[in-house]
């Protein structure tokens, strides 16, 4: 049986690569997206003006209180219903997006409101600008509390993404399953793809540990 | 005679919610002044020092230095409007301030932290922002101390940093705010030596603080402030010394009790 796993793995091998890839584009994309949004609004909750806090709690609140498979398929059949047409792929990143999104905004406000509020203080009275503060005072110090959660929703994302297959999307999961259909050997498919996915988990979380001990000199 | 006042306060209201901290307070400093506010805790003294380079906004009256209104410009109406952060900036770069807990930045080492602002707000090249940094480092008797981070440093050393980091920038006036009371009480004189030298060579400055020998030592004036107003004022003498006036003088035996 090994054997012939083997011999349908090579066989398969281009597809599934390809399979691996859109799940590594899924990933990165959604990792991107989701620092990008969360990073600004983590930000402006802290340190915005009244009126962009409400806004930015309720999102926070409601995102993270749907089920990930609810909002994709939320973003992939109810879009059209709004008139906005989107592939698959981009439904799917945009639902992911919007998911983690929540999860970096709270880890932002968490790691930004763990630095005392003499630091920003001690940082005016240089007459250092709010960009400045974030850049040279703040977000060094918030560096070390932000890494372990987000490595941590960056391997999530990564496991999350095997959704997308529900949506069709040809990620690694879905090749799997399409390999499964064509030989009926289903077994040794998803160890194969619980490999692949143990494989890049735990090479992120490994860095995130290391991270962490490269930044543990900061202290308050 | 004089010259206009470096600082000057007129009517500076604060209210916190309901609760007014500062209730009208009107202040002169000329350059080269060192002016001690005491009072008990909650008599505004912390709130006003805040007010000066707004880390707390004021609400009524006017705060200048060297002439700038610090809260507020002039409306396009007539009226006057806060200041946003990014007229600040620049105000606030020529008015030093030393906090009570040091607020160094525990990432960076005391030259670095010296060297902050001074390539960031004024500009300077590195290298020479680092000549600066280690001339200022070494006057507050730190020059072993240039790679070390906050976190090796005791809490005496720390405070000198906060100072060299303040006056690195060549402010206007340095405003100290209870800068010893987070001290070991054999580290407060390493702390106030370097006050007293900077006095010396005619630094303006403003300082809140409980030492009262260092008031009637440093000080060019003694403001008593209570309930949010400057209740008396004059020299050290006058104030510490010779108090006519009751809040005083029974504010002034708690000190002495505790410092016996």
């Amino acid at each position: 049986m090994i054997a012939a796993t083997y011999a349908y793995i090579v066989t398969n091998f281009p597809f599934l690569w390809q399979g691996l890839v859109v799940t590594l584009q899924v990933s990165a994309l959604v990792v991107a997206f989701s620092l990008a949004g969360g990073l600004a609004l983590g930000v402006a909750i802290v340190y915005g003006p009244r009126i962009l806090y409400w806004p930015i709690r309720a999102y926070s609140d409601v995102i993270r209180s749907i089920p990930l498979l609810v909002l994709i398929f939320f973003v992939y059949y109810g879009l059209p219903a709004l008139q906005v047409q989107i592939s698959a792929f981009w439904a799917a990143v945009l639902a992911l997006s919007l998911f983690k999104t929540g999860h970096v905004i709270e880890t932002v406000r968490g790691a930004i409101g763990s630095i005392p509020p003499g630091q920003n203080e001690a940082g005016k009275a240089i007459g250092l600008g709010f960009g400045q503060r974030l850049v040279y005072v703040i977000f060094p110090q918030a560096l070390r509390r932000f890494l372990p959660p987000w490595l941590n929703a960056v391997t999530d994302t990564v496991k999350g993404s095997a959704l997308v297959s529900l949506l069709g999307v040809v990620d690694l999961m879905q090749s799997i399953q399409q390999v499964i259909g064509r030989t009926y050997e289903p077994l040794p498919m998803y160890l194969y793809g619980a490999a692949i996915y143990f494989v890049i988990n735990y090479t992120l979380s490994s860095l995130s540990r290391a991270l962490e001990a490269r930044f543990a000199y900061i202290r308050e | 005679m004089a010259a206009s006042p470096l600082v000057r306060a007129r009517g500076v209201v604060k209210r916190f919610g309901k609760n007014t901290v500062l209730d009208g307070v009107d202040l002169d400093v000329a350059k080269g002044e060192v002016v001690v506010i005491i009072g008990a805790s909650g008599s505004g003294k912390t709130t006003l020092l805040r007010c000066i380079n707004l880390l707390e906004t004021y609400d009524e009256g006017s705060i200048t230095v060297d002439g700038t209104e610090i809260g507020f410009r002039d409306g396009a109406g007539g009226g006057r409007r806060r200041r946003s952060e990014r007229e600040l900036a620049p105000i606030r770069a020529d008015i030093g301030m030393v906090f009570q807990h040091f607020n160094l930045f525990p990432h960076l080492t005391a030259a670095q932290n010296v060297m902050l602002g001074l390539t960031k707000v004024r500009g300077m090249a590195k290298a020479e922002a680092r000549k600066l940094a280690e001339q200022w480092l070494s006057r507050v008797g730190l020059a072993e101390k240039f790679e070390s981070l906050p976190s090796q440093l005791s809490g005496g050393q720390q405070q000198r940093v906060g100072i060299a980091r303040a006056v690195a920038m060549g402010p206007k006036v340095l405003l100290l705010d209870e800068i010893t009371s987070a001290l070991d009480p054999e580290l407060v004189g390493e702390v106030l030596s370097v006050v007293q030298q900077l006095a010396r060579e005619g630094m303006t400055m403003i300082v809140v603080t409980h030492e009262m020998t260092f008031a009637r030592d440093v000080g060019s004036r003694v403001v008593f402030m209570d309930g949010g107003r400057i209740a008396a004022q004059g020299s050290p003498n006058d104030v510490l010394v010779n108090p006519t006036q009751e809040r005083l003088k029974s504010f002034l035996a708690r000190i002495e009790f505790r410092q016996h």
